[in-house]
């Protein structure tokens, strides 16, 4: 364990993690600062999703402890993690199919939206008020990821680039203190993965948000992540700078494959 | 209170050949609905399809062999000529109905069957008429009285006889979906249609087949439970019978279609028998239904389903 | 070219929030509405007030509050017949045990006991998804008529089966319920029940309550990260949905039929307004207007097409020939439009936007 633990939002400790016989996550401890944008990477079936699927409270760790904003936790659903803050985007995109761009990103703010279901069958009122203060923060949200164009199409019709941009868009209407980004860049071209990057770090700038990503393209983990930390069958390879990290043997080893 | 908690079971107590007899006869009647109960399940193994109609499937096929019976046919040439419209029926319901829906939602399937179902209990009824045909394949519906006199127990020779037919055939439809070529391909069909099309499985035939089947077990169905009731429109019903069988013993699993049939049909009877009268009577329209939903509160995913591990 | 919304630009989000953005479809519900509220009174006799309208507000009714479960939040439900009879037999009882109580104050408390028991059948839908959830939700259709029919309670110990919901004033000297009640006064009232309860509907589903339905019909696990409670989610769209139901339920027996009794509410009634949702289209007001008024219609049209053509069919071969076509219907529109009329209408203004051109 690292001792600086002051500025740390989220520290990971000894997690463990099995479906019936089969390990997927085995004694992993890191913390991730705040501010800083955090890389898990590894190999296929590395467990780095299962990872994320933890720290969010979707699978439950049968050892270890996650401590978030200096609270310790054991048990959480996903529903109360997004509550205090952890918003997340999806490997396979995890959007509404059947609503439009500008729903799937309203969905966002529906932890900030209080009013009950008397008002907003009245409509007027309260309710509009409070629709129309979060649209705004959603417009804000659009106009930051360049869709405004696609507001009003039902996202199954959008192309993959685009809709990943959306599910960003989505996470961030959340107004998260720690965003999860599961291979935000998958499937891209280069020109994508570079708006991409540009919207997390700007993302990161502009709002201070924390961020935690899995990325498979050691171009784009190495340029924008500050630090890095290595998974393979369930156990933590190497932990420290992307240059640090570049030098491991281990990390080397498992990347290129050598003789067991 | 004391009638609801303590009578039952003091009744059960001293008189427990009396309790033998109700359950062996809600066992017997729990076989039953498992062979409707299977019709369902294989429809659903083969092609993940709910299908509703499976209860209008015992009417319809019910409704046609005493129809061809009454016009004079020969009962077993009338066996034979029902089973081939029940083939006829899978055909037609593979080419006008399930072939135009591939790929589309499981429920879009389900309301589908409900389609079907209005139409067969509505077409059956415009050929065969709607009055009640009382139906008799030979079977005495009485006692074994040499046992009974031996026993002490009166168990019915029609329940009997009706339950190793059932026995019967629901080895056989397990045999045929497990051990056979034909079984596995079934399997894979349920899991994605795209896929199984594309490794080569005939998605109509496999359809067709199926639906034969389930048919051909709607037929066996109807006519058992056709001279129980006689053969009328509440036949149809027998399919809500069947579908707490369902939740019970998870769609898929023909094991728990068994199992849970025997469940619900001894359940049913005894809840009846014993506690009926205190609630008011007729309570076997939900009990079935009230014991899966408590069941299912503590195990979603039936009796014998897998549990499964969501991803994201 | 009529049907166009160039040149009507928005200058806020306001503007574009509102229910009806475009200026033609607003002129189009507000000439409906007028249709409705003069021409209709004007033009139609007893029996198109009471037998064909009074029936097709209702069914409208009852087609939104199962479209808000099935259509919105995904939940299949089998039990619509269920909630409301629950409706019509709380509202039964409140109005002989209250006999001051007004009609309206009735039928929402109805409408609130029938969410609270709608909720209930609703708790396992939090363990159960998909056909396991639909064949549970006929355990309250099951369970809950045979309660009506044999707990004597209910039906305040009356030996016949047959009860009547007892007279009740609208206002002044205007009968809402019993045989003083005119066609005319139900008609009135049922529509602005009906155009309210539609509009609130409406509104509910374009917050975030409906965008929480929506999103967990769409992807429930997703949604729950995104901070969407299950609990909350699936537990409010039963109890909207049976609200809506209860207080259809209870219009049914006390304006529409004038008796209370469970065997009108059985199974084949839930069946039916699950058709008119998916006829009409799911996840659409809209459509369950279109699909409540195509049922209504349909019998009629079948009923009196034999006639039309000379022929003699007895009632009993009417009956299944309705099932027949019932039944190929359902499976036509499946096959042609998996999204219902609603869809066709949408094709049909999409159409109008782009004509005379073809793209």
């Amino acid at each position: 364990m690292e001792t600086n633990t002051d500025d740390c939002i989220l520290s990971v400790d000894h997690i463990s993690l099995a479906f019936g016989g089969v390990k997927a996550l085995t004694d992993i401890c890191f913390n991730i600062r705040e501010k800083e944008v955090f890389a898990i990477i590894g190999p296929n079936g590395a467990g780095k999703t299962s990872m994320l699927n933890v720290i969010n409270g979707f699978y439950h760790p049968q050892e270890g402890e996650i401590t978030y904003k200096g609270v310790h936790r054991k048990q959480m659903k996903s529903h109360d993690a997004a509550v205090q803050g952890i918003a997340r985007t999806f490997q396979n995109v995890a959007l509404f199919k059947g609503m439009s761009t500008l729903d799937n990103i309203m969905t966002g703010r529906n932890i900030r939206m209080k009013r009950n279901l008397l008002w907003q069958a009245v409509y007027l009122g309260p309710a509009r008020k409070e629709e129309l203060e979060n649209r705004e923060v959603v417009e804000d949200i659009i106009d930051f990821l360049e869709i405004q164009a696609i507001r009003r199409t039902p996202v199954g019709r959008l192309p993959y680039g685009l809709q990943k941009r959306v599910e960003l868009g989505r996470a961030l209407a959340m107004e998260p203190d720690l965003l999860l980004l599961d291979e935000p860049m998958a499937g891209m071209n280069i020109e994508e993965k570079q708006d991409m990057c540009r919207f997390v770090l700007d993302v990161n700038d502009q709002y201070g948000t924390t961020i935690a990503l899995i990325e498979h393209d050691m171009g784009v983990v190495m340029d924008i992540s500050d630090k890095v930390v290595v998974l393979d069958y369930g156990k933590k390879l190497a932990e420290g700078t992307p240059d640090e990290v570049r030098g491991n043997q281990a990390v080397i080893d498992a990347y290129l494959g050598v003789a067991h | 209170m004391q009638a609801f908690l303590i009578d039952p079971f003091v009744m059960m107590y001293d008189a427990p050949l009396f309790f033998v007899e109700v359950l062996v006869s809600g066992l017997m009647s729990g076989v039953m609905y498992a062979l409707v109960a299977l019709g369902f399940v294989l429809i659903y193994k083969a092609s993940g399809v709910f299908n509703f109609a499976q209860g209008a499937m015992v009417l319809f096929a019910a409704l046609t062999f005493v129809g061809l019976w009454e016009l004079g046919v020969n009962p077993w040439l009338s066996l034979i000529l029902s089973a081939l419209v029940m083939i006829g029926v899978a055909f037609s319901v593979e080419r006008v109905v399930l072939r135009p829906l591939v790929n589309q939602d499981p429920i879009i399937f389900f309301m589908a069957t409900i389609g079907i179902t209005y139409f067969l209990d509505g077409f059956g009824q415009t050929i065969w008429g709607s009055e009640v045909r009382p139906l008799d394949i030979g079977i005495p519906n009485e006692p074994f009285m040499d046992f009974a006199d031996w026993s002490g127990l009166y168990i019915n020779k029609f329940d009997v006889f009706a339950a190793v037919v059932c026995s019967i055939l629901v080895a056989l439809l397990a045999g045929f979906f497990t051990k056979t070529k034909i079984g596995r391909a079934l399997r894979a069909v349920a899991d994605d249609h795209q896929a199984a099309l594309s490794v080569g499985i005939p998605l109509k035939t496999i359809w067709t087949i199926v639906w034969s089947v389930a048919g051909i077990a709607g037929l066996a169905a109807g006519i058992l439970w056709g001279s129980k009731l006689g053969v009328q429109f509440t036949l149809s019903l027998i399919a809500f019978k069947a579908l707490p069988v369902l939740i019970l013993g998870g769609f898929t699993s023909i094991p728990g279609a068994i199992i849970g049939g025997l469940i619900i049909g001894a359940g049913e009877k005894i809840a009846e028998v014993y506690w009926g009268e205190v609630m008011g009577g007729a309570i076997e329209d939900w009990f079935a239904y009230v014991v899966a939903l408590i069941f299912l509160l503590f195990r979603p995913q039936g009796l014998f389903g897998e549990k499964i591990i969501e991803r994201v | 070219m009529i049907y166009r919304e160039a040149g009507q630009f928005k200058t806020s989000y306001k503007s574009d929030q509102a229910l009806l953005p475009i200026a033609q479809d607003r002129f189009f519900i507000i000439s409906l509405l007028a249709a409705a509220y003069i021409l209709v009174p004007m033009v139609a006799n007893d029996y198109w007030l009471n037998s064909i309208f009074l029936q097709f507000f209702i069914f409208s009714l009852a087609a939104i509050g199962l479209n808000i479960l099935t259509g919105y939040a995904g939940q299949l439900s089998l039990g619509t017949g269920g909630f409301m009879a629950c409706g019509a037999f709380s509202a039964y009882k409140l109005a002989t045990s209250f006999p001051d109580m007004h009609i309206i104050v009735v039928l929402f408390l109805a409408g609130l006991i029938t969410a609270l028991v709608g909720m209930l059948f609703g708790i396992p839908s939090l363990r159960i998804k998909g056909f396991y959830l639909a064949v549970s939700t006929l355990a309250a259709q099951f369970f809950l008529l045979w309660l009506f029919n044999r707990v004597p309670w209910f039906t305040n110990y009356s030996s016949s089966g047959v009860i009547s919901p007892p007279p009740i004033k609208l206002i002044g000297d205007y009968y809402i319920t019993g045989t003083q009640a005119t066609n005319l006064t139900q008609y009135f009232f049922t529509l602005t029940l009906v155009v309210v309860m539609a509009l609130g509907a409406r509104n509910i589903i374009r917050g975030h309550t409906g965008r929480s339905w929506m999103a967990m019909r769409d992807m429930d696990i997703a949604a729950e990260i995104i901070g969407i409670s299950p609990l909350k989610a699936k537990l409010s769209a039963f109890a909207v949905s049976s609200f809506y139901c209860g207080i259809a339920g209870a219009l049914w027996a006390f304006l529409y039929t004038g008796t209370v009794e469970p065997l009108a509410f059985e199974i084949n009634q839930s069946f039916k307004i699950l058709f008119m949702i998916i006829i009409g289209g799911l996840g659409s007001i809209l459509g369950s207007f279109l699909g409540a008024a195509f049922i209504v219609v349909l019998p009629i049209f079948l009923n009196s097409a034999p006639a039309l053509l000379g022929l003699e069919i007895s009632g009993a071969l009417v009956t299944h020939i309705e099932f027949m076509v019932f039944g190929v219907l359902i499976v036509f529109f499946l096959i042609v439009e998996p999204h219902g009329l609603a869809r066709l209408w949408g094709i049909a203004k999409e159409k109008l936007r782009l004509w005379p051109f073809p793209h």
